[in-house]
């Protein structure tokens, strides 16, 4: 089963529309609610009139931040904590769910609406009075710092100046280098724009005092520890909260927000069922953007090509509040990364995290290293070009050539083959051929440009013993739990959580080859917190490093126990037991157990007649085993992709022309389902360097704020990938795999913007799009003129 | 959405009668239906025309096309007759948004409409129509008055087009990549007496482009064009596209429709 393309067994009910999402779910005495968002970037607060919404027809409270804190409900938490280079703690501003005093963002939340239907809250919405004093919006990332604090106490808008590195190290080998390559990079933000907006549903038993949270989580377990112990909304163990199928999350979904706290307690406050769906506009306003850096970069490079050096200051946008995952994304999560996969003997990364009155910025696909791969690959390509080297051959010079490599800023990376991808993309997209391709595309008009882009991750988050020290407030390990029915088909509860990644497919394939049970007879179980033991979700690609690797450790502890058994009922030592196929095998005779008929005797445990008890004496009955994995080591997926563009110079649209992408994932479980996973985050990435842009204009309204504006990449913005692997296994999870989920959205934005920065030959941002590609060939000509 | 009253109407007459001054006449609802679902319209009547028989429908002659107010723009892209007497028009047609939104929306909803960045609007003017209403017939060149804003009256109802065959034409849409409708689109077609250029997208309501015309009046070759500097004083700027560059985009496209024209 391992490594074979099985169909995914949660395709049907997706295609044929049988998916239970949170929006589906109706519960009796539901009411419907809605929430009154700040249209202001920034303002004070001076007043809330509810009292003519709370007499409107239908309406059944209106409820405010007073309202919360009097209830004693606490507000936001970021995870994750930082120190800055002059060794004082990380500033995050107060967080309440429910704005009392100030708003910081268009759409921050102000009030809740609660009707009987879903229109009479919204009839009732629009006659709550906001009273805010409007103040002058903080919204560019780059004027931050020397603009007026927007919280108190927070100086310069900087929660955190942060630094990695060995700074004089590096200032040595700049000051030997032969040549030195500057850079400015802007990492644009974006919207992650699941295909299922956010949806919570709070339900609460008077009778039992017992809150179950209905959402549009990736992770429902941290969601309710945060919600219990931050929070104070519940206890743990009343408290229950069930992600049911949920369409793409992206890392939108890691972290619970602001309406799950709201929802929650509105409904243990009202004592009936609460729900509220997002609408797009208002996702687009209010889920976590992603990305929104400015970085100065710079590489030392001695006169044959090695990088000796390199220096990395970034600004990055946390947005109006800092996230539960928002000061690890652009530190701990980015900085390592800058590195790439080059043998780089001394680096030096400095961020800046500061506030701004836009969306919080979280962790989105990739989190961190596609920030960091987009700013080494582009000073790569730079530098190769200012060397008058070939962009290719300069990439391999700097490889890692051996493996185990201790990275000189925080990784060991534990496997790799850097030049075998590489060598493996340049043949597949015929680099050779290029300058003949570009010919051809020049003789109808068109500029044709190639670009490469190699990357690395630290994947499968991740050891907790690693990122406790770094500062994270929870270890991240997985847990597993196998219960063997007595009918011998297998539910398998999984703290992780699929929400597009296939995982009731890939864990099945694990358990069936580790138990010789076939995957009709296995069943997944996640997503609900009062079934499986406490797990700490999907993001990070971690779900098959870890918890694919809990599952299997699971399955050994069965095994075990499965030999002992076995060797009972079949008068034979459990030493001498042997496990294969689904059969407990006594070698050299023709005695046997299924793996069916030990799950069945487990159950049995006691004489029965003639047939004596199978359980050896003083062995428990039952056939259930749980594990929780922690791993020694991040794994570190790593490529190599290649892009090749056609830019028709009248209009500047960019056209993807070719794309081909060698990954090393490891080892593969589902490759039909990691290919899925590359489209996937492929169409992010060229989304984000050709087409998609969170733009918030000065007063810090977001402009793209629907469809109409925020353009989403289509199926025919893309050509054909071409897709091909090689295979170092990973040597810190017993699966030898690396993870795939991001990969995609990681190497492809650099990969496009070097083609799209070759075929024009002059500097433009992300997102590549046509009139700045017009613009940028149009200030070339007219510099070229000028200059001649 | 606020409530509202639905009627079907059964013909133009019933309609009509319905009509009122808080009253929407819903054909394929393709901007209707939205705009009322974000609360940004609401109205006291919705009164449905779409099942209208005397609004169905496609009638070719020897010198023109006649399309029924209801017609779908699957329809008029699925139209052989459309697409052997004006090809470019049945092209237009099945470039409109997406399948949804082709097999629901209408002739006459999208012109009742005037989106500044529709395309049908230029079909109507390069094609030199003559919109047909409950009331009377409208010259194009005197029903498109200004962004969402036409000649007709709050009662009046779009019944049919008449679009003019001409000897050859071409519309190019360069889509807005985001909404994919026309950022701008561009329709050139040579007539017997004279040649049209009609644009969409770039400005608050679709327009003729003299400048264009000019030139294509002397010598219908797309090389005329090259050395055309567009006025883009009066072009819409906005974060997909600035006005100068609206105007980049006005003369590529006129220069490709005029090359496909045969």
């Amino acid at each position: 089963m391992i490594g074979s393309k099985v169909e995914r067994k949660e395709d049907k009910k997706f295609l044929t529309g049988k998916g239970r999402y949170t929006a589906d779910i109706t519960l009796h005495n539901q009411s419907y609610a809605v929430f009154i968002r700040s249209p202001h970037a920034r303002a004070k607060i001076k007043g809330i009139d509810t009292a003519k919404a709370k007499k409107a027809s239908g309406v059944i409270d209106v409820l405010t931040g007073k309202d919360l804190a009097d209830d004693k409900i606490g507000g936001l938490i970021a995870g994750w904590k930082i120190v800055s280079k002059d060794g004082t703690d990380m500033k995050c501003p107060a967080h309440p769910a429910l704005a009392t005093d100030t708003v910081n963002y268009v759409g921050d939340h102000v009030a809740l609406v609660i009707a009987e239907s879903l229109q009479e809250a919204k009839d009732a919405a629009d006659l709550v009075n906001v009273d805010y004093k409007v103040l002058k919006a903080v919204a560019n990332t780059g004027d931050a710092m020397n603009a007026e604090a927007i919280h108190e106490g927070i100086d310069k808008n900087l929660c955190f100046d942060w630094e990695l590195g060995d700074k004089a190290k590096v200032d040595e080998a700049f000051s030997s280098a032969d040549k030195v390559v500057e850079m400015d990079i802007v990492n644009n933000r974006l919207v992650p724009n699941a295909m299922e907006p956010r949806a919570s549903i709070g339900d609460y038993n008077s009778s039992s005092d017992e809150l179950t949270l209905y959402t549009t989580s990736q992770n429902p377990h941290l969601s309710r520890l945060v919600m219990s112990a931050f929070n104070a909304l519940h206890p743990e163990h009343k408290f229950r909260i069930v992600a049911p199928d949920v369409g793409g999350g992206f890392g939108s979904k890691i972290y619970p927000y602001s309406e799950d706290v709201v929802i929650a307690w509105a409904a243990k406050r009202l004592q009936r069922p609460v729900k509220w769906v997002c609408e797009r506009t208002e996702s687009f306003l209010s889920d976590c953007h992603g990305r929104d850096h400015i970085t100065k970069a710079a590489v030392a490079v001695k006169s044959d090509g090695t990088v000796t050096g390199l220096k990395v200051d970034t600004i990055a946008n946390l947005g109006g509040y800092a996230s539960l995952f928002a000061t690890v994304t652009p530190t701990y999560l980015y900085g390592p990364l800058v590195l790439g996969l080059y043998n780089i003997p001394a680096a030096y990364c400095n961020v800046k995290a500061v506030y701004t009155n836009t969306a919080p910025v979280d962790a989105y696909r990739g989190a961190g290293r596609p920030e960091a791969t987009y700013l080494i690959e582009r000073i790569m390509d730079k530098a190769a070009k200012e060397m008058g080297m070939d962009r290719a051959e300069f990439r391999k010079k700097n490889f890692i050539k051996q493996f185990p490599h201790q990275q000189c800023l925080v990784h060991n990376i534990d496997s790799g083959d850097y030049d075998a991808h590489f060598d493996k993309a340049l043949n597949l997209a015929d680099y050779a051929g290029f300058e003949k391709r570009k010919a051809e595309s020049a003789a109808k008009g068109k500029l044709r440009g190639i670009g490469f882009s190699t990357y690395i991750e630290a994947c499968g988050i991740a050891p907790s013993a690693a990122v406790m020290s770094l500062g994270a407030g929870v270890g991240l390990w997985e847990s597993a739990e196998i219960r063997f029915n007595p009918t011998g088909n297998i539910s398998v509860f999984t703290g992780t959580h699929s929400h597009g990644q296939g995982h009731d497919t890939t864990f099945a394939q694990i358990v069936s080859d580790k138990l010789g049970v076939p995957v009709e007879n296995i069943e997944i179980v996640h997503g609900d917190t009062d079934k499986g033991p406490f797990g700490m979700g999907t993001y990070g690609s971690r779900s098959l490093a870890v918890g694919g690797s809990a599952i299997s450790k699971a399955c050994d502890k069965i095994v075990e126990k499965g030999k002992a058994v076995a060797a009972n009922m079949l008068e034979a030592k459990p030493e001498d037991i042997e496990f294969k196929d689904g059969e407990f095998i006594v070698p050299n005779t023709n005695k046997k157990k299924t793996m069916g008929e030990i799950a069945f005797a487990c159950y049995l445990p006691g004489t029965y007649g003639e047939i004596k008890s199978p359980l050896p004496e003083g062995m428990e009955p039952g056939l259930k085993e749980t594990a929780f994995y922690d791993p020694v080591n991040f794994s570190f997926p790593a490529g190599s992709h290649i892009c090749e563009v056609e830019i028709d110079p009248t209009t500047g649209e960019t056209k993807v022309d070719t794309y081909t992408c060698v990954d090393d994932f490891g080892n593969l479980i589902n490759p039909m389902i990691v290919e899925g996973q590359i489209h996937g985050g492929l169409a992010q990435g060229i989304g984000q360097a050709l087409y998609e842009n969170a733009y918030y204009d000065e007063t810090g309204q977001l402009v793209t704020a629907s469809y109409m504006d925020y353009c989403m990449p289509r199926a025919d913005n893309f050509p054909e990938f071409r897709i091909d692997y090689t295979c170092t296994p990973a040597t810190s999870n017993p699966l030898g795999v690396k993870g795939c989920g991001e990969a995609g959205a990681i190497a492809s934005p650099p990969a496009v913007m070097n083609a799209v920065v070759d075929a024009i030959g002059t500097e433009v941002t992300m997102p590549a799009t046509a009139e700045k590609v017009w613009r940028a060939l149009k200030d070339k000509k007219s510099a070229q003129k000028k200059a001649a | 959405m606020k409530q509202f009253n639905f009627h079907e109407a059964k013909n133009v007459k019933d309609a009509v009668k319905a009509s009122s001054k808080k009253s929407a006449f819903l054909s394929g609802g393709q901007t209707l239906i939205p705009s009322m679902k974000l609360r940004l319209s609401s109205f006291d009547d919705v009164i449905n025309v779409k099942n209208i028989k005397d609004l169905q429908g496609i009638k070719v002659s020897s010198k023109s096309v006649t399309i029924g107010a209801a017609t779908t723009h699957a329809e008029v892209a699925a139209s052989k007759d459309v697409k052997k007497a004006i090809p470019s028009l049945s092209h237009l047609a099945g470039m409109i948004g997406d399948a949804q939104v082709r097999n629901k929306g209408t002739l006459g909803g999208s012109i009742a409409n005037n989106d500044p960045s529709a395309c049908y609007p230029s079909a109507c003017i390069a094609l030199d129509a003559t919109v047909h209403t409950s009331d009377r017939k409208i010259e194009a060149s005197k029903f498109f008055k200004g962004m969402f804003e036409t000649a007709l009256k709050k009662d009046e109802l779009v019944t049919a087009v008449e679009f003019k065959i001409p000897e050859s034409s071409s519309y190019v849409k360069i889509p807005n990549p985001a909404s994919r409708y026309a950022m701008v689109g561009v329709y050139v077609a040579k007539h017997k007496k004279d040649v049209i250029c009609a644009v969409t997208g770039a400005q608050a309501v679709v327009y003729r482009c003299k400048e264009i015309e000019k030139e294509l009046g002397n010598n219908f070759s797309s090389d005329s064009l090259n050395n055309l500097n567009l006025d883009y004083s009066e072009m819409n700027s906005d974060i997909h596209a600035s006005a100068e560059y609206r105007a980049s985009l006005v003369l590529s496209a006129a220069q490709k429709a005029v090359a496909n024209c045969k």
